[in-house]
């Protein structure tokens, strides 16, 4: 009994890795992903580190592959496209040490900006992928994933979802097994992926993928759980669960390994059913294979691509119906917002005075998009808010952008956004760009990045210097300055938008939610000064709103930050000592 | 089977409090299965988490219409999501009001009188858990207030709780959270 304990399923997959001897780790940060690397730093025998992008977590992994390591790299569903450069042709040359890719899927979007299904990728990279469907599972999957990946020669995909990554539930633990390093070898045909050893080896991934995708009818994970012959179900992953809430007698095939798929097993469950449905959230992958074989089966023509699935969805689809509910009560939405005492909220609130349009890009600061800040007018990727003016200063010239910024995040700068800011450079432009410094990864739960001057482990390092990285990359113009100095950040931003050369603006101060952060004061408003003008609420502060017609501070919500004191004409709002 | 949802606002401290209800259920040897929210829902929106405990579980999630008991860390959610309760299910509702960005705003108005429209279909509890937790000292104990008025309704003894929360809580912290958590047991 004392080795079973809950777990959830990012932490199985790190508790999985453990045990199967992994001893280097590289990843990004990424919701519904990031877990993995926390949980498994802890446990000494692995180098866990954070690199600055999914790519570079890959070619680590690759590396320590080359080297004989039982190797893990780590992602969201997006990383994954960022990563996709090295994965293609980690395919091809295959492994010496074991190594795994986690993939984590978004459907329905909890912390996502798409909901691209990495299957799709896996596939076309010719790419096996597992899929579990509980903690136990993603615990069980990820020392099989070691064990297919050394056996076939090559890197296997664990994908999940967010239900499954960030869902509890009971697994058995046990002991690591330590693996040695395997010998190196030097060998130019399986690991230099020129056109004369890649020529080879695309005939061996070939070779490979039939091999495995034969050896899957018979793979432990891939089993048929017979039950009532009228009705049955081609699941994998959490769908998997809800097929076993809604329909326990219904038999079912379920799959582990979602890529290759088992043919000959498929053939066998459809032809021993006599309906069957194919649940899978997101694209019908599975689906459009089993069509074409000329097997006849139900998909996305009764189940969406979008969202994610739930056994309520499984039940309107069957018997029109769902469970009995009460009426669903009439509530105002509560969208996410920045937190009290955000510094984001403070750049935020100049740019919106200003009237000035931001480039947005991927971070909590997604969220100046919505009222009452409204200044974020474009979000796509990691790095785009800069690329993006730049594209917009030579569609529409200087005109166009005068009154326009780029806003990123520091971690995010570091992932992409670089290489963006030396496009600027290298081709002329002129517009501003804003780092949002708050020192840390924040929308993912505050992890640390190669500016931070600490590693994963909590240990010391260079950190390195934004400002000194900015100039060395020939950016004329470069500005530090505290993101709660409204004047400051006003005069400047004003100046350098209609300037012409080319200016960085960081804004520096600390994620409100940075552990170790002392809040000594808090902001009250003085009924008798207060005209009731509402200008306080204009900066979207959640500690600010209005009751019973007089506005009021919430003292257990206000960190102090004091951006409110800036916008309210009238000295209404003061300052008290916690 | 019991099925148990915690609402809130992020930040409130929901995630902790399933986590500890489900440890609980893990202790008295049933199986379990939460399901948490993380990442930029969980700044300041409206954040959902579900336990789920018995024999044997299968999907994480609970339902709409299955739920036994919903801890409410805050009115407006309550009111979102009491349709999730099965008949003659039980609402536990810290009595607080947090205004999302939409009534700040003026786009939409707090509802008024949620307690009274919730009391028409279910059974309801309320507590003001911030007050007690201030009265001990510090407002981050909430969570631990409202997890003891709750727990009644749990199927899970005190003592299990209590024993889950020591284990559960930084070290420090401990004596003032089983305070807490017996501040909202008796309330």
């Amino acid at each position: 009994m004392s080795n079973k304990v809950i777990m959830l399923g990012n932490e199985a997959i790190a508790r999985g890795a453990y045990e199967a001897g992994v001893t280097v780790s590289s990843a990004y940060p990424g919701t519904p992903s990031t877990e993995i690397s926390e949980i498994l730093c802890k446990y000494n025998e692995v180098y866990t580190e954070w690199a600055p992008n999914e790519k570079v977590a890959v070619e680590v992994a690759f590396g320590a592959s080359v080297a004989g390591a039982r190797t893990l790299a780590c992602m969201k569903h997006v990383g994954l496209n960022v990563a996709s450069d090295p994965i293609y042709t980690f395919a091809y040359t295959g492994v010496s040490g074991g190594a795994v890719i986690v993939v984590a899927d978004d459907p329905g979007l909890a912390s996502s900006q798409n909901e691209q299904d990495t299957r799709m990728i896996a596939r076309s990279a010719h790419i096996p992928v597992l899929e579990p469907s509980d903690s136990q599972e993603a615990k069980d999957f990820t020392v099989l994933a070691y064990e297919i990946s050394e056996k076939y020669d090559t890197p296997v995909i664990l994908r999940t979802t967010t239900k499954l990554a960030h869902s509890q539930s009971v697994v058995e633990i046990k002991d690591r097994v330590e693996v040695p390093l395997k010998p190196y070898e030097r060998n130019v045909k399986k690991y230099v992926m020129m056109p004369a050893s890649a020529i080879g080896r695309h005939v061996y991934v070939e070779e490979r993928e039939k091999r495995l995708s034969e050896d899957a009818n018979t793979l432990s994970v891939n089993k048929i759980e017979n039950g009532d012959s009228k009705i049955g179900f081609i699941t994998s992953g959490i769908a998997y669960q809800y097929v076993k809430e809604v329909c326990p007698e219904a038999s079912v095939l379920k799959l582990g390994l979602v890529n290759p798929l088992p043919k000959k097993l498929i053939e066998e469950f459809v032809s021993s059913v006599e309906t069957v449905y194919v649940f899978e959230e997101l694209e019908p992958v599975i689906e459009e294979q089993v069509k074409s074989w000329g097997l006849k089966v139900l998909g996305k023509e009764l189940f969406t691509r979008q969202g994610e699935y739930s056994a309520n969805l499984l039940r309107k689809v069957l018997f029109g119906k769902t469970q009995e509910v009460y009426q669903k009560q009439q509530a105002p939405n509560r969208p996410p917002i920045l937190c009290p005492g955000c510094p984001h909220r403070s750049v935020f609130s100049v740019l919106k005075k200003l009237k000035i349009h931001a480039s947005g890009d991927i971070g909590c600061y997604t969220l100046g998009a919505v009222a009452p800040l409204d200044v974020i007018d474009t979000t796509v990727c990691m790095g785009a808010s800069i690329s993006a003016l730049h594209g917009m200063e030579k569609a529409g010239g200087k005109e166009f952008i005068k009154n326009w910024v780029a806003v990123i995040g520091d971690s995010t700068f570091l992932h992409t956004g670089v290489n963006s800011l030396i496009n600027m450079v290298y081709n002329k432009a002129t517009g501003t760009v804003i780092i949002l410094d708050n020192r840390t990864t924040g929308m993912t739960g505050h992890q640390e990045h190669s500016a931070t001057g600490k590693t994963l482990k909590g240990e010391e390092t260079y950190a390195v210097d934004l400002k000194s990285l900015c100039l060395a990359v020939g950016v004329p113009n470069v500005v530090e300055i505290n993101a709660f100095d409204v004047q400051t950040l006003e005069k400047t931003i004003k100046e350098s938008v209609l300037g012409d050369v080319l200016t960085v603006i960081i804004a520096k101060a600390p994620c409100a939610l940075l552990k170790g952060q002392k809040f000594l004061t808090y902001n009250v408003i003085d009924d008798e000064k207060c005209k009731k003008c509402g200008m306080c609420l204009k900066i979207g502060c959640p500690a600010i709103s209005k009751r019973d017609g007089k506005m009021v501070i919430d003292d257990t919500m206000c960190n102090g930050c004091g951006l409110c004191l800036n916008y309210c004409k009238f000295g209404a709002i003061e300052v008290k000592s916690r | 089977m019991k099925n148990v949802m915690i609402v809130g606002v992020g930040g409130q401290g929901t995630l902790l409090t399933s986590r500890i209800i489900g440890k609980s259920a893990l202790a008295l040897g049933y199986d379990v299965k939460i399901s948490e929210v993380h990442g930029m829902a969980q700044r300041g929106g409206s954040v959902v988490t579900f336990v789920r405990y018995g024999k044997k579980v299968s999907e994480p999630v609970v339902e709409e219409g299955v739920a036994d008991v919903i801890i409410a860390f805050e009115r407006l959610e309550a009111l979102r999501y009491a349709h999730f309760l099965k008949k003659g299910g039980v609402i536990v509702v810290n009595d607080c009001r947090i205004d999302p960005m939409t009534v700040v705003t003026g786009a939409m108005t707090y509802p008024e009188d949620i307690i009274k429209t919730l009391e028409k279909d279910y059974t309801v509890y309320s507590i003001d858990g911030q007050k007690i937790a201030k009265e001990l000292g510090n407002s981050k104990v909430l969570n631990s207030v409202v997890l003891g008025y709750a727990t009644r309704h749990l199927g899970i003894d005190k003592e299990t709780v209590i024993k889950t929360v020591e284990q559960t809580v930084p070290q420090k912290t401990v004596e003032l959270n089983v305070k807490a958590f017996l501040s909202g047991y008796n309330g």
